[in-house]
């Protein structure tokens, strides 16, 4: 079971207020996801709720017992660091014993599940090897079969991924989703990228300054995003935003369109610009579109090839029926 | 990037310095190659430097007359003892100002630094007054106390400086893993720190070895170590110069080993950081 | 970055450091301080009262003081400079490519782990001894009459010894900083037309500015309190006499401990002037 509460946590260093009062739950079994720019105070977060930092004022509550004051070991909860933080002078057998040992767990027991973990992770012929022999994404997978043989309430995510390169980040990704589905658990997962959120998660929740932008599933915030911060922090390439009278048009002070809304033509459209530069991705091109008079440069997503060269004259129509508004301090109009 | 230099100028170089290098270590290799000859020899005129009849008889002699052994163990326990107490009094402290600092921490560290500088002599009579009370004048026991807390800034100082290089993170893992604050220290902490600490035990024993102001003054016949052995030498009785380098060979050359495998540890250790 | 409860393990933990160099500072710090406002003569009627400012007015004024003043600063003032000039010559030369660097290294670092006592018995007895010393052999064969050094020449022959022992130290701490000098700023300035002697002195020894500091204000510190080397040459006479060894005489040999404890006083003043100047460096680093 592990159903986490926080109700009205603050978080203050000195007189630096990081985390203004907060309420957030989350179920059961969910996988949620804190997202943001770096800064936004999403890992501070994840050490309150591990109990690694004191929450200045509110509660926690882990499966409705109040967990405020209760320290780090006692909390059931088990954390992978983004440095995976491997005890160095330890086998990886060892390492995934810890908690293990710390728990005074018998020798036949401790070895039953190290080993059940080193089956699920791939880590058998590894059990002897010091962390320093290992490769990035074993030495991640220890870091989280040494989360997993605890059993935890949940499990813990502090930027897992982002010591890894481009390549095994993909790979691993969909072993932390497969390890979710098959083992239940709640899990939090920070992260500043928001493609691990949008594939990864149930739940997202946007954090900037401390503050939670917006909770959802990852559709929800995809298609309605409650403001212009998580409208442009979600997506990729991301959602143009366009202040001006072209906004006006649509009784907002800003008004949002997703670059696969647009549709480009070599003759006639709403409007007209020169295309710059074009990102060719094989199923998919982006075209940036300079000299529209709206501001910033629009992109457009385009499907596979397209024919439109550097400087070409271009016209472009939104698709009216999934324009964003926005008002003028940046929220959602309905 | 060291530029390649001609062969001519790496002679050049090697010639100098070697000279230079011989030069300062003479005195000490010719009190080693003195201490293995006769007294007569010892006083040759002009010196033999390597023609002599190579003798351990000294050796012998100084054990024999002076009990060498004796000052030998003591200067082991006071210094050795002195570093332990000294290593298990600074970890816990070396921990907190490394993985909990505070707004204070710095001013600590550098209020026991500014201890170490404190003249032995300001406090001379003090110290004598209350080891007189304590009845631990010219034992063991005292010296590896005071030697321990005129050590102890240093060693707090390097322990810290080692455990800073610990990344705090693997530290959070034991306590979400379940360690208590002992099993931190004693399971993780410790053993990755091994190297630090054991050059912060070599550099102490090094200047506990050689301490000379309160081994000499808190010290007589019973707890005197090296130090306060060779000392005794300084008043002459006749023809001596190869028992005094015997002895003084014998002194040193336990922490002459020592030292050549602490010398990073020195600038580490004594310059408190200053030069990096 | 921690919670309440590992900062009040930290407090607890650092406790026993704390309190141990609290009351090792405090207590004999303020006891001298007692006595030297005392007339305090243990083995001449003990404790005879408050003198106030007596004690420290005496110790300026005796006859002793001003040798011993002069003495001091002397051999600090002779060490350092000889330690430095040297240090600096040695670290470059070591700095240099060549065969066995660190066989000379290690030679010239020995001098630092030798004890003390040794040294300056080593030194008194097989070196400057007028009769047998290596000294006299040397001056006999270019013809000349040996010195009695530790009488006639005895402040130098005390600087000669007590910078054989810190020359290494010295050295090793300006290596170590002449090693982490970028060498593309001094390629940079060879490719701007700088001499070797404009490069020595425009880059080099700026960049070594700080390390020659520190080791002058560490050195300082140590050699103020100098005293196995003298206790076992001259036993302070030759005009040999330290601050720190007057006081000790004070002290312990005529134990006049009211009229030692207010040297003492002067001396742990002078300590920590130099001392202020060091934790400034050291402080400045800690920040960074």
């Amino acid at each position: 079971m592990g159903r986490i509460t926080l109700d009205k946590v603050t978080k203050r260093f000195g007189d630096v207020e990081v985390i203004p009062p907060l309420d957030l739950t989350i179920d059961d079994g969910e996988f949620t996801v804190f997202v943001g720019p770096s800064g936004c105070g999403k890992s501070t977060l994840l050490r309150l709720i591990a109990g690694l930092e004191d929450v200045s004022s509110g509660q926690i509550r882990i499966d409705r017992e109040d967990a405020t004051n209760v320290p780090p070991a006692k909390r059931g909860l088990a954390m992978v660091f983004q440095s995976y933080a491997l005890y160095p002078h330890m086998s990886v057998r060892k390492n995934i014993a810890f908690p293990l040992r710390m728990a005074k767990m018998d020798q036949a027991e401790i070895n039953k599940r190290v080993e059940g973990a080193a089956a699920v992770l791939n880590l058998t012929d590894y059990l002897d090897r010091r962390p320093g022999q290992l490769s990035g994404g074993q030495r991640q997978r220890v870091a989280i079969g040494r989360a997993i043989v605890r059993e935890p309430a949940a499990f813990l995510f502090d930027e897992p991924l982002s010591n890894l390169d481009a390549a095994l980040r993909v790979g691993m990704r969909l072993e932390i989703s497969e390890l979710h589905k098959r083992l239940e658990t709640t899990m939090i997962y920070v992260t500043h990228d928001q493609v691990e959120a949008m594939t990864m998660a149930d739940k997202i929740v946007v954090l900037r300054k401390g503050n939670i932008e917006q909770v959802g599933s990852p559709l929800e915030l995809y298609q309605t995003p409650r403001n212009t911060f998580v409208a442009g922090f979600i997506g990729s390439p991301k959602m143009n935003l366009i202040e001006g009278p072209e906004a006006a048009k649509y009784d907002a002070h800003t008004i949002g369109i997703r670059p696969e809304h647009i549709k480009a033509s070599a003759e006639a459209g709403a409007w007209e610009g020169r295309v710059g530069v074009s990102e060719h991705l094989g199923s998919d091109t982006f075209l940036h579109i300079h000299d529209t008079g709206l501001g910033e440069a629009i992109t457009v997503r385009m499907n596979g090839e397209v024919d439109f060269k550097y400087g070409d004259r271009i016209f472009l129509t939104p698709r009216a029926d999934v324009i964003h508004r926005f008002d003028d301090q940046g929220l959602r109009i309905a | 990037m060291a530029r390649s230099v001609t062969n001519q100028r790496k002679a050049l170089n090697t010639a100098l310095a070697w000279a230079v290098g011989l030069l300062i270590f003479f005195p000490i290799l010719w009190t080693i190659l003195t201490s293995f000859k006769t007294e007569a020899q010892a006083i040759a005129s002009p010196p033999i430097f390597l023609n002599f009849d190579w003798t351990l008889e000294n050796y012998a002699v100084v054990q024999e007359r002076s009990n060498y052994m004796r000052f030998l163990w003591n200067s082991v326990i006071i210094a050795g003892g002195s570093t332990l107490l000294g290593v298990i009094i600074a970890v816990p402290a070396a921990w907190s100002m490394a993985f909990v600092p505070s707004r204070r921490t710095k001013d600590i560290l550098m209020w026991m630094l500014s201890t170490k500088m404190l003249p032995a002599v300001g406090v001379l009579y003090p110290i004598y007054l209350i080891f007189i009370r304590l009845g631990i004048l010219d034992t063991r026991i005292g010296l590896v106390v005071v030697i321990m807390l005129i050590n102890l800034p240093i060693i707090v100082w390097m322990l810290y400086t080692y455990f800073k290089e610990i990344p705090g993170e693997i530290l959070e893992a034991a306590r979400m893993d379940g360690a208590t604050l002992k099993e931190e220290i004693i399971y993780v902490l410790t053993p990755m720190a091994v190297p630090g600490i054991a050059s912060t035990i070599l550099l102490n024993i090094i200047l506990a070895w050689n301490e000379a102001f309160w081994t000499l003054n808190l010290t007589a016949a019973k707890a005197a170590p090296l130090t306060a052995f060779i000392a005794s030498y300084s008043s002459p009785e006749g023809l001596f110069y190869a028992k005094l380098s015997a002895a003084s060979t014998m002194a040193i050359a336990p922490i002459l080993i020592l030292g050549w495998f602490s010398q990073k540890q020195l600038v580490r250790g004594l310059t408190f950081g200053a030069v990096k | 970055m921690a919670t309440q409860h590992s900062r009040s393990a930290a407090r607890l933990m650092m406790a026993p450091a704390v309190i141990l160099l609290l009351g090792w500072m405090l207590v004999p710090l303020t006891m001298t301080l007692i006595f030297s406002f005392k007339k305090y003569l243990p083995l001449r009627g003990g404790d005879l009262g408050w003198v106030g400012f007596e004690n420290y007015a005496r110790f300026v004024s005796s006859s002793a003081f001003w040798p011993a003043v002069s003495a001091t600063l002397i051999i600090v003032g002779g060490v350092l400079v000889i330690t430095l000039v040297f240090g600096v010559l040695l670290a470059i030369l070591l700095d240099q490519p060549m065969w066995g660097q660190g066989i000379v290294r290690i030679l010239v670092i020995a001098p630092f782990f030798v004890m003390p006592t040794v040294s300056a018995l080593v030194w008194k007895n097989i070196f400057m001894d007028p009769v047998n010393g290596l000294f006299a052999h040397l001056w006999k064969f270019f013809g000349a009459e040996p010195l009695e050094w530790l009488s006639q020449a005895s402040l130098q022959s005390i600087i000669l010894i007590v910078s054989w022992q810190w020359l290494p130290f010295a050295t090793l701490i300006l290596l170590t900083a002449i090693q982490s000098l970028d060498s593309e700023q001094l390629e940079a300035a060879e490719m701007d037309g700088a001499p070797v002697l404009k490069r020595f002195w425009f880059i080099v020894l700026p960049h070594l500015s700080r390390a020659m500091t520190v080791v002058l204000l560490i050195q300082t510190i140590f050699l103020l309190g100098i005293f196995a080397e003298i206790f076992v040459t001259t036993q302070g006479a030759f005009g040999t006499r330290t601050l720190t060894y007057l006081i000790y005489q004070r002290v312990l040999e005529s134990q006049n401990v009211g009229l030692g404890s207010a040297g003492g006083v002067y001396a742990i003043i002078l300590a920590n002037i130099v001392a202020i100047f060091l934790m400034r460096i050291v402080g400045k680093n800690l920040d960074a």
